[in-house]
């Protein structure tokens, strides 16, 4: 990771004007707030800001014991297991029947790509309407069904409504990456194992789902760290975090109770918290990374 | 034109890790040197010290008086053709030849003339306006001499150039590389590992083993007196029989055989002795060497015929129709003979043999 | 495909078809939303065939409708999303690949110091450090300012190992040869880095464009002033009115309008689009 050329240029300031800009903005727009976040963590200031005392992991301790934070917690893994499971199955559906086709591929390919390019922002707006609870389409249906549809009042109706949100947007995503990774998958290998007598859904078991392993595991991880943080402006479009915290991740709660109920101890504690949580996801990325090399 | 001094240089990676020791080399204006050695030789490390590419840790390098050891590789009037052409590949033919040219300014109408000149001596001029990828592998190769001929250095430095062609274009490459050299006059420093390519276009060869020089000398002598048995194995195709043996005397007792000497004897108990494939010759009635046969390889002009003495392998060269009888002997002229010391693999020339040296240039009696 | 089995593949075009179908509902029920009258969309079951209103609607978005809802001009909105999204992606292709240049091409001191604090950027998205970032720009000043909008969002460590990653198998002997050739490091990166790598900046301009086009949260914390609202905002504004419904045939139209520029990039540069998303993410 950290190789240079083999003969490198002579020069003594270059490098360091070519990599300053890089370097100041991230030096004050991201490593200084994050010190002042694990700083504030640790502090509690006065209502006019006057002053500020030092308590230790006071913030941290009444985290783990605020039930509404340990329940936002729960929620945020629900929605982000079940995001990534659905992106992530649709997505390998979709490319594994896209590669069976050859001339037809890169037609369905344009077919299901564009999602990608919604914005969250819209890809919530698209789904409030289509779910709306007076108005909506899809309420009409399940009405059918007996199912009174109403995201404003129902919990689980709300993150129903942001998990498919989030996931309709993420599954062009991961085909494109399952599709790279089957069409990757010599060719001869499938031809050797229809050789061998095994049909088209016995060679996916047996060859192409366990070729795949190392796309699968890296999407894993890469879906689970878009749940956790770029669904923030799904749920500002959509639930604002309701009704009744139901659909309050952990990231919304970050900006709700700092940014929107300025309890900055509390909010810095939450953020630092979520810091680990991207630190942890980012190494077993590229621990992993490292180690798909040797496949 | 220049003359290139190499004094005592040496280079040390970071980590100490030592890539070339104490090479010493005057090297005349207008020569043709080639360094040859396996590969981690040090062979590429020491051009690229010339050229400037790699910070020279020991001694100094001077291209005509002048020491360049902090010279710019821009800076220090040469030229390089590299393995893999390093051409621009965004760039037409004529851009990658002008390149250079623009970077120092020269003038437009000098540029167009000296870019005309060396495509027309390369035969590249209908190239000229095609990128890079459009060409074959040998007229890439035409360009990456052009581009270092344009220049019109004082030295050109070659780092393996041919080895990315086929065999056949190799070898027209490699006389016409030999024939621009002889027009132009340049200083050449030419790195290969190939030692066919390294005999047929050296003035002198520099051979290296283990970042030391281990023998300088111009093909035939290298050929004919190896100073180790490095060079002897290395030099020379197929490789020269070196065999365990013991001077007794004036006698030379390999395994169960014995040859006489006719007074050539450099020293005497254990030694190496090397033999040319070619300077063995097959003997009739039981003079000479037992030479069990193992087994032969037709090349058409010659036959290679493996085989054993006691329980050493020795190959011989034998002309194509030459029968292989069924219990072969073999036999050397002692002249021929070379003599290692067993300890360090340094050639033994022996006082008694006065002027061996000087005469043992002989034509070998197979090509 | 190994073997020839007509049925499978006639299953496989009819599972694509609907899978088709069913990603694109939403879209197709936006725009079919736009060229209705609200009054239409809020009394009976939404219709799945076009109205009459097209014209109508999107031409009240480009006029009236932003003032009706509190917001600056629609074309001004566009405008703002526009030069955010273009400023944003030149910024961090600049900004990358002249920090990758340095990574690979020089040895300095402190050099993995630098590329580690690159590497932590990718620790610290904006979600999880909203506040205290926030107050950075407030005390510099930036709020309310493009620079505030556009400059903490142009490091990139993502860009930055793309570049880094192409420029590793670039062949030593291009800089040498270039060396040899006379020139120094900026010109050999302006006349032969620069040019090879068109097609890796084309392709990370194409994800970038995305990035910047559908930026959201930072621009609402550091812009109360209207003036740079983007179409992002504008969105999310005109369907949280305070009173009164919202006129879902406006907020369809304004949809289908939002998502028109970087979903036509997707489908017209698909190839680089691709090559861009399966390249930044190793």
């Amino acid at each position: 990771m950290m190789d240079t050329k083999r003969t490198t240029f002579q020069n003594k300031w270059l490098p360091y004007v070519l990599l300053a800009p890089q370097l100041f903005i991230t030096l004050i727009f991201f490593i200084w707030p994050a010190g002042q976040a694990v700083k504030s963590s640790f502090e509690r200031e006065d209502p006019f800001g006057f002053s500020t005392v030092f308590v230790g992991l006071q913030h941290y301790a009444r985290l783990m014991q605020d039930p509404n934070y340990l329940d936002s917690f729960l929620r945020t893994a629900v929605f982000a297991v079940a995001v990534t499971v659905i992106s992530m199955l649709l997505g390998l559906l979709f490319a594994v029947a896209v590669d069976r086709l050859m001339r037809s591929a890169r037609v369905y390919t344009t077919l299901l790509v564009w999602p990608y390019a919604v914005a969250p922002v819209v890809a919530g707006v698209l789904w409030f309407f289509l779910f709306n609870s007076s108005t909506g389409i899809l309420p009409y249906y399940l009405s059918f069904f007996g199912i009174k549809w109403d995201h404003n009042l129902n919990g689980t109706h709300a993150m129903i409504l942001i998990i498919i949100a989030a996931a309709w947007k993420q599954i062009s995503y991961n085909f494109l990456f399952f599709l790279a990774g089957l069409q990757s998958v010599p060719h001869t290998l499938m031809e050797a194992a229809a050789i061998d007598g095994s049909g088209p859904i016995k060679r996916f078991f047996d060859i192409s789902l366990p070729l795949l392993s190392p796309t699968t595991f890296f999407l894993f991880i890469v879906n689970v760290n878009y749940t956790m943080f770029d669904t923030f402006s799904i749920v500002d479009a959509t639930t604002n975090g309701g009704p009744a915290q139901s659909t309050n991740i952990l990231v919304y709660k970050v900006y709700q109770d700092g940014y929107l109920g300025l309890n900055l101890g509390s909010s810095s504690a939450q953020s630092v918290l979520l810091m680990l949580i991207v630190i942890v996801l980012i190494f077993v990325q590229f621990r992993f990374v490292e180690r798909r090399v040797q496949y | 034109m220049a003359s290139i001094d190499i004094e005592s240089v040496g280079k040390v990676y970071t980590g100490n890790v030592r890539a070339v020791t104490d090479i010493n080399l005057a090297i005349k204006d207008g020569e043709f040197i080639v360094l040859v050695g396996p590969s981690g030789c040090g062979k590429s490390t020491l051009l690229r010290m010339l050229a400037g590419l790699e910070t020279i840790s020991e001694g100094a390098v001077k291209i005509g008086a002048r020491v360049v050891n902090q010279v710019e590789p821009a800076d220090r009037d040469i030229a390089m053709v590299f393995q893999n052409y390093a051409l621009y590949p965004h760039m037409t033919v004529r851009q990658n030849l002008e390149y250079g040219l623009k970077n120092r300014k020269t003038p437009k109408a000098e540029i167009d003339a000296r870019v005309a000149e060396a495509a027309r001596m390369l035969e590249i001029t209908q190239y000229l306006d095609r990128k890079p990828r459009a060409l074959s592998g040998g007229q890439r190769q035409r360009v990456a001499m052009g581009r270092a001929i344009v220049r019109k250095p004082s030295v050109f430095l070659f780092d393996e150039p041919l080895s990315n062609l086929d065999a056949k274009l190799r070898v027209s490459m490699r006389g016409e590389i030999k024939r621009l050299q002889r027009r132009l006059g340049t200083t050449s420093i030419y790195v290969t590992h190939d030692q066919l390519e390294a005999m047929t276009l050296a003035d002198r060869l520099v051979v290296l083993n283990g970042g030391k020089i281990e023998q300088v000398g111009s093909p035939l002598e290298v050929y004919h007196t190896p100073a180790s048995t490095f060079v002897a194995s290395f030099i020379g195709s197929p490789a020269m029989n070196l065999v365990k043996a013991e001077c007794q005397g004036d006698k030379l007792v390999i395994g169960p055989a014995m040859i006489s000497l006719n007074g050539y004897a450099p020293t005497s108990g254990a030694v190496t002795v090397g033999m040319r494939a070619e300077d063995l010759r097959v003997v009739t009635g039981d003079k000479g060497m037992p030479f069990a046969v193992e087994y032969v390889e037709e090349l058409g002009s010659q036959r290679l015929v493996h085989g054993v003495v006691g329980d050493q392998s020795l190959t011989i060269a034998l002309s194509g129709e030459t029968e292989i009888p069924a219990n072969m002997r073999i036999d050397i002229d002692p002249a021929k003979l070379h003599f290692f010391a067993q300890a360090d693999g340094k050639r033994i020339s022996a006082a008694d043999r006065s002027g061996a040296a000087a005469d043992a240039p002989s034509p070998a009696p197979v090509a | 495909m190994v073997e020839n089995r007509p049925f499978l593949t006639f299953l496989t075009h009819a599972f694509l078809l609907c899978g088709f179908v069913v990603v694109a509902f939403p879209v197709y029920v936006a725009i079919i939303a736009s060229t209705h009258d609200a009054q239409t969309l809020m009394s009976t079951t939404m219709p799945l065939l076009p109205g009459s209103h097209f014209i109508e609607n999107y031409r009240t978005i480009f006029t009236s409708a932003s003032a009706a809802n509190g917001l600056p001009a629609y074309p001004l909105m566009a405008m703002n999303s526009m030069i955010m999204a273009i400023v944003i992606t030149i910024g961090k292709i600049v900004i990358s690949i002249l920090s990758a240049f340095a990574i690979v091409y020089f040895r300095f001191r402190f050099r993995q110091l630098a590329f580690w604090i690159i590497f932590i950027t990718l620790m610290l998205p904006v979600e999880v450090r909203i506040m205290p970032t926030y107050k950075i720009v407030a005390d510099l000043g930036m709020l309310n300012s493009w620079a505030g909008l556009i400059i903490p969002l142009v490091a990139s460590a993502t860009a930055t190992f793309l570049f880094r990653q192409f420029f590793m198998t670039v062949p030593e002997e291009m800089m040498e040869a270039a060396r040899v050739d006379g020139a120094g490091p900026m010109k050999f990166f302006k006349d032969i880095l620069l040019p090879l790598s068109r097609t890796n900046i084309a392709a990370l301009c194409v994800i970038l464009f995305i990035y910047g086009w559908v930026q959201y949260l930072w621009p609402m914390l550091v812009t109360t002033d209207p003036s740079y609202y983007t179409l992002m905002m504008g969105m999310k504004r005109m369907v949280a009115v305070q009173d009164g419904e919202v006129q879902w045939n406006l907020v369809m139209a304004a949809s289908v309008l939002a998502m028109l520029p970087p979903v036509a990039i997707v489908i017209f540069m698909q190839r680089l689009f691709i090559r861009g998303l399966t390249e930044t993410e190793k």
